[in-house]
């Protein structure tokens, strides 16, 4: 039992990690852009989170954990627009390849992240904003306390809870509203939505940079509370950035799936250290090795179940991937 | 009706039906300029340093000695041979993102042979055994997501994207089981050498970067002047019009990923016989994510993809330098690359596109 409660400690906040990631991809993809960035958007999000708290923390005379928390938010979510406002003037303005652009921000966002982190280890071989992870990984005061429900369900930080909120509101905002609708309409066929008066090249900006915002934040949550404020050169967010691709999948581009989905994803990854000793024998080392491809493998089986099922409703926005232009028939 | 006012657009994009070769080339090299010019600044506000000799320097990382230009070599032939793997499939619009990890399963099973029959068996049957095994290895690894598309119309980005990890997963594993108790994995066959590649002409890695400037030919032959290399281009370009002129699709679609999973197969079998002479999860090393870069801007030629394999490793090879020299480290070559690669992919746009101004257009 005590087991299967630490399993979901350890699952809940790394599935947080990859929510944040696949809602903005999900936001992003809806729009028609796939992003293949999201790695490199989620570096550069817990890099300026991290930096800008690091300095905060400092340099400022009597640091103030409120300011702290809000400066490294807004920096964190302006970091990651800024690389999803790369992404889309070469990829809408300029129509490059989808593929290949994401690609290359993928790379420039590891770079910057990593480059500029040296500076700040100054020699070291990590550094830590410990007052930005107490706040960010703050639990829910008395209610934390309330036995085994408490300690899985409100043991975490802010950031775990407004993921869910944020998964709802994503969801009211793409099947209940006009600009969510609207927004669908330039995913699926941006022609018809030109021809209806929506403007396409507003709709895609806005998605990919918004998109690449919550994502970025799933990457200053990796480092300011999951990974407790320590900032290390580590190339664990590109694994991470693409588990959230893969989860875009998993939820078939819904985001109220993205909640269960993302914590199945944590219990999935920690797999290999708890079903052993929850099932009472112990494995070999290579044997975990394997188990870690368990979240990708299920992946691939859930892609091809909806590629085999064809419902109309489970399928990626028709014109994912592709540019539009608007002379081109 | 004459009087209504047609507001027109200040800059108005239209669609380039061809572009000449003096535009290309000026497009590219404008594209180039701007990238030295935003990562001299770049270098120039970050460290300090005066980017022209910082330059300097990078030169020295790919031409500084000879021993240098061989490393660089080497790593450029591992890029050109996965772009080379990768050109076919893309060409026929299958964005195969897993070259990685068919790299990666090409590479482990040369090493497992490597490692067990390597003291069994005589050296030319275990190179013909470790070659056959990882190009039907990489083979399959590329047919799978290939069978899934063909049938069902499965996803390819990300089922191959996905495909890496379960490769890197049996790596991890097999990596493990090999090292046993030791901390790592080292050399293969460090005594007795079974399995590694030979010096030819006094050079280590001449094997590897002779193989791949043959497949550089060969794959350039092959798309450009084989029946194979039509079907492959017709399928990319429209699969109904493929499927009128009674091209057999599923078929085209499985033969072309079971050619771009074996090259990368090879590729794996390249370099852990000749230039690593181990197997690890980094083994590929990213290769396979940026040899999709090179060959998408190469636009599958291979002769340009040796052109831009040769610059990347230039600027990875010239960074690692500058690291080395100002105590920097090796993550200024991701951003330099990075700001290259985004100019060259923004300044297709002007290669396909044309943008006309209002005001030059009144004047016609």
């Amino acid at each position: 039992m005590s087991n299967l409660i630490a399993w979901i400690i350890r699952a809940v906040p790394f599935g947080t990690i990859i929510m944040y990631g696949a809602m903005g991809e999900i936001l992003t993809e809806k729009s028609g852009n796939l992003n293949l960035g999201v790695p490199g958007i989620m570096y550069l999000g817990g890099f300026a989170g991290f930096a800008s708290a690091f300095y905060y923390e400092n340099n400022a005379a009597a640091p103030n954990a409120f300011v702290c928390v809000l400066l490294s938010f807004v920096c964190c979510v302006a970091a990651s627009m800024l690389g999803g406002l790369i992404y889309s003037f070469l990829t809408i303005t300029l129509r490059a390849n989808q593929n290949v652009t994401g690609l290359a921000l993928t790379t420039f966002g590891m770079g910057i992240a990593n480059f500029f982190g040296v500076f700040i280890l100054n020699g070291k071989s990590y550094t830590a904003a410990p007052l930005a992870n107490s706040a960010y990984a703050h639990k829910i005061p008395f209610l934390s306390g309330l036995g085994v429900v408490g300690q899985t369900v409100f043991g975490y930080g802010f950031l775990v809870y407004g993921a869910i909120v944020l998964a709802v509101a994503l969801h009211i905002f793409l099947n209940r509203t006009r600009a969510g609708l609207n927004l669908r309409a330039v995913g699926e066929n941006p022609a018809t939505a030109d021809a209806a008066g929506i403007s396409v090249t507003r709709y895609k900006y806005l998605a990919t940079c918004i998109g690449a915002g919550i994502s970025g934040i799933g990457g200053m949550y990796y480092v300011l509370d999951y990974n407790s404020g320590i900032w290390a050169t580590t190339g664990q967010i590109e694994a991470l950035g693409w588990l959230a691709v893969a989860l875009v999948i998993f939820t078939t581009w819904r985001p109220l799936n993205a909640i269960w989905g993302a914590y199945l994803f944590g219990m999935l990854y920690w797999l290999y250290q708890f079903l052993p000793s929850l099932l009472g024998f112990t494995v070999a080392s290579y044997v975990t090795d394997l188990i870690q491809m368990v979240p990708y493998v299920v992946t691939i089986v859930v892609l091809i179940i909806s590629s085999l099922h064809r419902k109309k409703e489970n399928q990626p926005p028709a014109h994912l991937g592709l540019a539009y232009f608007r002379e081109e028939r | 009706m004459s009087d209504t006012q047609i507001r027109e657009p200040l800059l108005r994009v239209v669609k380039r039906d061809q572009a000449a070769m003096r535009q290309k080339i000026a497009a590219r090299a404008g594209a180039i300029l701007l990238a030295l010019i935003l990562d001299a600044l770049f270098i120039f506000f970050v460290t300090g340093l005066n980017p022209f000799s910082v330059y300097g320097v990078m030169f020295q990382g790919t031409f500084g000695t000879k021993i240098r230009f061989s490393w660089a070599m080497r790593d450029l032939v591992s890029l050109l041979c996965i772009g080379i793997a990768l050109a076919p499939a893309f060409k026929m619009r299958f964005w195969n993102v897993g070259a990685e990890g068919q790299v990666l399963m090409g590479g482990l099973m040369t090493a497992l042979i490597m490692v067990y029959w390597g003291d069994k068996l005589p050296m030319p049957v275990l190179f013909l055994v470790m070659l056959f095994t990882s190009i039907a290895v990489g083979a399959v690894w590329g047919l799978i997501p290939a069978f899934f598309k063909a049938k069902w119309k499965t996803n390819e980005t990300l089922f191959t994207l996905m495909m890496n990890y379960v490769a890197t997963s049996f790596v991890a594993c097999a990596v493990n089981i090999m090292r046993g108790q030791a901390s790592s994995l080292g050399k293969l066959n460090m005594g007795s050498r079974a399995g590694w590649f030979p010096m030819v002409f006094g050079q280590r890695y001449n094997i590897n970067i002779i193989v791949v400037i043959l497949l550089t030919f060969a794959m350039y032959f092959y798309l450009k002047y084989t029946k194979h290399g039509y079907e492959i281009s017709v399928v990319g370009e429209s699969e109904n019009t493929a499927r009128y002129a009674g091209i057999n699709v599923t078929r085209v679609i499985l033969r072309t990923m079971a050619i771009s999973g074996a090259i990368s197969g090879l590729c794996g079998f390249l370099i852990v016989c000749g230039r690593d002479q181990t197997i690890s999860t980094t083994t590929a090393g990213g290769n396979g994510f940026t040899a999709i870069i090179v060959a998408w801007l190469a636009k599958f030629n291979t002769f340009y993809m040796a052109l831009i394999a040769f610059l990347l490793v230039f600027l990875q090879k010239g960074a690692a330098e500058i690291a080395s020299a100002y105590s920097l480290n090796d993550y200024a070559a991701s951003i330099i690359t990075g700001i290259i690669l985004f100019c060259i992919l923004g300044s297709e746009f002007f290669i396909n596109y044309k943008v006309i101004f209002r005001r030059e257009r009144r004047a016609k």
